[in-house]
């Protein structure tokens, strides 16, 4: 349902410090699987990340979700597709610390002017499900890493999108905390979720919960396996 | 209900608006309500033949600027330090200052 | 329109929860900000409202003043100037005026004594031996009619009135120091003999006629000063001008400090609330929505403190009589009159009080937030 044909991306594209962090990628993400990029740290799995989740533009090539290429259309369509199709957990959370879990929760959906009262239920409701009901009024930073990372989650859901994109989000957890994790996902895959992580954690690339793991190295594909 | 930020901002600025617009009824209420002692007043300037308001009674100069001479206003010079307090807070008297813009720039080369 | 709305109510709880975590620091501010308007807006006020009362009360005051100058000096009108003006044509009334000023070592005070010459004020004429005194000098005095004073006069001698009338409150603002005696009783208690006035007032059949008959009127008398009623008028037209001593001293002082505290506020933009926009962008916000977003704070918090600010300078100046301003406005004086001054609001100024305190603030808050504003959404990542 993502089909990525021939991505390039550059950094400083003209100056001295130019950098091809992607040299060429074709991909397809099929729909309610979970797809794991996994490479080491410089692969261009992060950028790959944010092209798939219409965060970044590629330099060249062309970006299609479902039937519609998405690769040329301006910054304000970008974000509306953005905000509609994807959820996003950071590597660091990213969190709005001094805010109440449940704010932080809502905070994608501020504009889109919808409901209040009905998207202050929708957020308990998810809090619930990822078992921080009794947290949600509690300020983020006095929350712990596996609590802050449910946050996230919740945050990345609130919009109902059919894409949850995750860089690397086992890499602040510990073991326990991690197959928490890969439960929830397992929750969402069975809610009909398409799943797009990055992480080089073997715990995670291994796991039965994932579909397909794609490999990185210097901007190029590997292989695909599984 | 729950209770939201933006409810009690509302409420607030409601409240702020409600008492800057009653600033203006109050003061249509006042003016209606003091129109008489303005008229008494009006009459005692009339029957008195009074000339000046009397906001500051330390110097002659202050007390009634309006009648104030050329030598006895700002003694020394209209842009200089005040010796009374309220001499600062007030220009000179119109006729006076243009007097002295005369004066100033017949002066200007001769000392 | 339910969206939009929706959006900004969002928007604006989202602003305030942040402005919150700061509790302290942006009451502090607030409160400030609250101050400077306060100040700004009783001055304002006063000022106006003073002038507009001295218009409405003075356009009742001699039309033509007469002085004599002798040696650049006030000197006292020597008879015969009073029949001399009276065959200048146009003159309607002419009234030779007996006033002048009385220091009273008891308190320190300055007096203004004066012969009031026309039979027909509200007090009749003032007997000799009797003495109407103005509410400000009852105050200091602690007189009541009846009561008997006694003034030592510049030439030695003592002389003892009995207080017939206390003029009334409300008439403070034009009579707070005088004290009204007899003509008799003025000419000896200074000394003044029969014949002599202090100045003259004149009052004309046609006021467009005035400068001509003052033209006449210095042919006639060349060492006459002459002030005319329109320049009363304009010196206090231009009473507390924006340009004058304290009152700029005030404004520049408060306005710059405020300047400098709202610059400091709203372009210090921290690391902190970058990062923040940047999470903001990352999870589906529109530069334009990071920018409504503090467009919001900036107005809101402006707004709060010109509301507050003005009302509270309104009941300052109307309420409770610029207290505020009294040690400024007393200066050395000891008699200073209670008033209430009638309040005069002018939209424009208020207006303009408004643009001046909301609109740079809010511009001040968004400003430093475009170029922040307008990062790339993967910028959090990248980071």
């Amino acid at each position: 349902m993502i089909k990525l044909t021939d991505i390039r991306k550059a950094y400083h594209q003209g100056q001295h410090n130019e950098l091809w962090a992607l040299n060429g990628i074709d991909l397809t993400i099929e729909a309610n699987k979970v797809t794991v990029l996994s490479g080491p740290s410089g692969s261009g799995k992060s950028t790959l990340l944010t092209i798939v989740g219409c965060m970044a533009r590629p330099t060249s090539g062309r970006v299609q979700l479902g039937e519609r290429d998405i690769s040329g259309l301006p910054e304000r369509f970008l974000t509306d597709i953005r905000r509609k199709t994807f959820g996003f957990v950071f590597q660091q959370f990213n969190l709005i610390s001094g805010l109440s879990a449940r704010d932080n929760v809502m905070l994608p959906a501020y504009p889109l002017g919808g409901d209040w009262r009905e998207l202050h239920a929708r957020a308990d409701a998810l809090l619930d499900t990822l078992k921080l009901g009794q947290r949600r009024d509690a300020r983020v930073e006095w929350l712990s890493g596996g609590e802050q990372q449910r946050v996230a989650i919740a945050r990345a859901l609130i919009n109902d999108p059919q894409v949850l994109i995750a860089d690397e989000p086992t890499a602040n957890l510990d073991t326990a905390l991690s197959r928490e994790f890969m439960e929830i996902l397992e929750n969402l895959k069975g809610q009909g979720k398409t799943i797009i992580l990055t992480s080089h954690d073997p715990l995670l690339v291994e796991s039965s919960v994932v579909d397909r793991v794609v490999h990185l190295r210097d901007g190029h594909l590997v292989e695909a396996e599984q | 209900m729950h209770s939201r930020r933006s409810h009690y901002a509302f409420a607030f600025f409601a409240l702020c608006l409600a008492l800057f617009l009653l600033t203006f009824a109050d003061a249509a209420f006042r003016r209606a309500g003091s129109a008489d002692a303005l008229a008494a007043n009006e009459r005692l300037v009339a029957q008195l033949g009074l000339t000046d308001l009397c906001l500051f009674t330390e110097a002659r100069y202050t007390r009634h600027p309006s009648q104030a001479d050329l030598q006895s206003a700002f003694q020394d010079h209209p842009l200089a330090f005040e010796h009374f307090p309220s001499g600062s807070l007030m220009p000179p008297s119109q006729h006076l200052l243009t007097r002295y813009e005369d004066l100033d720039s017949k002066t200007k080369s001769a000392d | 329109m339910k969206t939009w709305i929706a959006k900004q109510k969002a928007l604006i709880d989202f602003t305030l929860s942040s402005l919150a975590r700061r509790k302290l620091k942006n009451l502090g501010l607030l409160l400030v900000y609250t101050i400077i308007v306060f100040l700004l807006a009783s001055v304002m006020l006063y000022t106006h409202a003073l002038r507009h009362e001295a218009a409405q009360v003075l356009k009742s005051s001699p039309e033509v003043i007469v002085q004599r100058l002798v040696a650049g000096r006030h000197d006292l009108i020597p008879p015969g100037y009073l029949e001399k003006l009276g065959r200048i044509r146009g003159v309607q009334s002419k009234e030779g005026r007996l006033w002048g000023y009385f220091y009273d070592n008891v308190v320190s005070a300055n007096y203004t004594l004066m012969a009031p010459s026309s039979a027909s004020h509200d007090f009749g004429q003032v007997a000799d031996g009797k003495i109407v005194i103005g509410a400000a000098v009852a105050r200091e005095r602690g007189l009541a009619p009846g009561n008997l004073i006694s003034f030592r006069s510049y030439t030695g001698k003592l002389f003892i009135f009995t207080v017939a009338a206390v003029l009334p409150h409300e008439a403070e603002l034009v009579s707070a120091d005088l004290l009204l005696l007899s003509e008799t009783d003025f000419r000896s208690f200074f000394d003044i003999p029969a014949g002599y006035y202090n100045d003259i007032a004149l009052s004309v059949a046609n006021p467009q006629e005035v400068r001509n008959i003052a033209g006449k009127i210095s042919e006639t008398l060349p060492d006459a000063r002459i002030i005319l009623r329109e320049e009363v008028l304009r010196t206090y037209e231009s009473i507390f001008n924006w340009r004058e001593g304290i009152v700029l001293v005030l404004l520049s002082g408060s306005i710059l400090a405020f300047a400098i505290f709202a610059w400091e506020k709203a372009s210090g933009l921290s690391a902190e609330e970058k990062r923040e926009i940047g999470i903001l962008k990352a999870i589906g916000w529109e530069t334009g929505d990071v920018l409504k977003m503090k467009f919001w704070e900036g107005a809101l918090v402006s707004l709060a403190a010109f509301l507050l600010g003005y009302v509270a300078a309104y009941l300052h100046v109307f309420h409770f009589s610029a207290a505020l301003f009294e040690p400024v406005l007393k200066g050395w004086s000891v008699l200073y009159p209670r008033f209430e001054l009638v309040p005069v609001v002018d939209g424009f100024q208020i207006a303009t009080l408004f643009f001046f305190t909301v609109f740079p603030y809010t511009v001040a808050t968004i400003v430093p937030i475009w170029r922040a504003a307008i990062t790339d959404p993967d910028a959090v990542m990248r980071g």
